[in-house]
């Protein structure tokens, strides 16, 4: 599994942070972008779908490989 | 309280001033999200009010017709604007005065005042936990959020009572009164003159000297666009996340499952903060229509006010299943509290950081408690209970 973050669509609500920090890094103004890549360790699937499905600006993508 | 002529019709001539309103709005947005998705009144020089999340989202979207620079409904609209910054901001300038103002409101930033936070909440339980009683609003909830951030602009908390006049000024009592607001704005304004220029000559290690320091591209903020952005500090963060810990602490204490529950699972508290966050939003926003569009199939006509409730959003059927049961382990939970789209509340991770705190702090040293007496809701742009009878022990 990998995740993206669209960039125009993040507003920093930081959600995607608190319910799984490994996958996503913030910039100074708190915005959120992919880790490593968007990569996916199978341990965090579940969190990336929870992150997924807690962003208020619908702003995360789960690409299955 | 501010008397209104009583509603009639709610999909014609809502009132968000009306004491139905104030005292239980929840059936009020049901009925209109089944009737009428967006009311319409004429009060406050004409209004709409959208109740679905969907709507909602695409106002909170949309500044090419929705404009920010009115963010409250109220019965008079006075020129020129007060500015403060980038709440009251539209696009392009929006982006700029936004990057100023977020640095210090990161997770990072709010780690560093966590400890500072906890102090604060077991400071003020000292105070009353030995009378087995207190008004957990005027006690409690209400001196978190004006603590913290006079500590994080570095004032005495001695002012606290003036910033809170102040905002009730604003938010409450200016809806209808024009003088109040002038006067809540003015104190505001003179109040950070004196400190602004006591930095001048004297550099500190807080918001105020930092935001005076700060750059965008190169450039410093003017001292009217500082003064403004230090007035959306106060206003912003004080009557809102007061409301937000108080809403949640009344929950706990008329729901003893949950309370038992996040005392035996305090690891769930961050997760029951995000549910009551979406349950009992505080803050509903507003904007302007400037130029004539259509929302869910409704023409919006221009020189009208939008009533933006994030509130209604939230408990919206088909966004959130079982929308007014307030589940604590809730896991897909998409709430709106903070608003959407590139307005989403500077102070969200300081907001989340009280009200995670206070809870626990409060759990931790009162882990059962319950209403005893008649809780009093604000009214306007911020909901939250202004006395919250509680007993203990």
């Amino acid at each position: 599994m990998k995740i993206k973050v669209d960039p125009d669509k993040c507003q920093g609500h930081n959600r995607c942070k608190a319910i799984a920090p490994p996958l996503f890094d913030l910039d100074e103004y708190g915005n959120a972008s992919e880790a490593n890549g968007g990569a996916v360790p199978p341990e965090w699937e579940e969190k990336a779908r929870l992150a997924v499905a807690n962003c208020p600006e619908f702003a995360i993508e789960i690409i299955e490989e | 309280m501010t008397d209104v002529p009583p509603v009639k019709d709610w999909t014609s001539d809502w009132d968000h001033l009306d004491a139905r309103w104030r005292e239980d709005p929840y059936p009020i947005w049901d009925e209109l999200r089944e009737k009428c998705p967006i009311a319409h009144t004429d009060r406050y020089l004409g209004a709409y009010l959208p109740t679905r999340y969907e709507d909602v989202r695409a106002i909170a979207q949309d500044t090419e017709h929705f404009s920010s620079r009115r963010v409250i409904v109220r019965n008079v609209r006075p020129e020129p604007v007060i500015p403060t910054p980038p709440i009251t901001s539209d696009p392009p300038h929006h982006k700029p005065m936004k990057r100023l103002l977020l640095p210090p409101f990161t997770v990072a930033e709010m780690e560093k005042l966590e400890p500072k936070a906890r102090a604060i909440c077991n400071e003020l339980i000292d105070a009353f936990i030995a009378d087995g009683s207190c008004d957990a609003a005027q006690q409690y909830t209400r001196h978190i959020p004006v603590k913290v951030i006079a500590h994080m602009l570095g004032v005495p908390d001695s002012d606290s009572d003036l910033f809170i006049r102040c905002i009730h000024e604003v938010l409450e009592l200016g809806i209808t009164d024009d003088e109040m607001l002038n006067k809540g704005l003015t104190d505001m304004t003179m109040y950070f003159m004196e400190k602004v220029a006591e930095r001048k000559a004297n550099p500190q290690d807080d918001l105020i000297s930092r935001l005076m320091v700060a750059e965008v591209d190169g450039q410093k903020m003017d001292d009217d666009h500082l003064l403004g952005m230090l007035r959306l500090v106060l206003i912003a963060g004080i009557d809102t996340t007061w409301s937000g810990i108080g809403s949640s602490l009344w929950h706990l204490a008329k729901t003893p499952a949950d309370r038992d529950r996040l005392v035996a699972e305090p690891e769930l508290i961050a997760n029951a903060v995000e549910e009551f966050l979406r349950a009992y939003s505080p803050v509903t926003m507003a904007r302007e229509v400037v130029k004539e569009t259509e929302v869910g199939g409704c023409p919006i006509k221009t020189g009208n006010m939008i009533l933006l409730s994030f509130p209604a959003a939230n408990r919206d059927p088909d966004m959130f299943p079982d929308p007014d049961k307030v589940i604590i382990d809730r896991q897909e939970n998409r709430h709106a509290a903070f608003g959407l789209g590139i307005h989403r509340c500077v102070g969200s991770n300081l907001a989340r950081l009280e009200m995670n705190v206070a809870v626990e702090e409060w759990l931790k040293r009162i882990p059962k408690f319950e209403l005893s007496g008649k809780v009093q809701w604000s009214e306007g742009t911020v909901r939250g209970p202004r006395a919250l009878p509680i007993t203990f022990g």
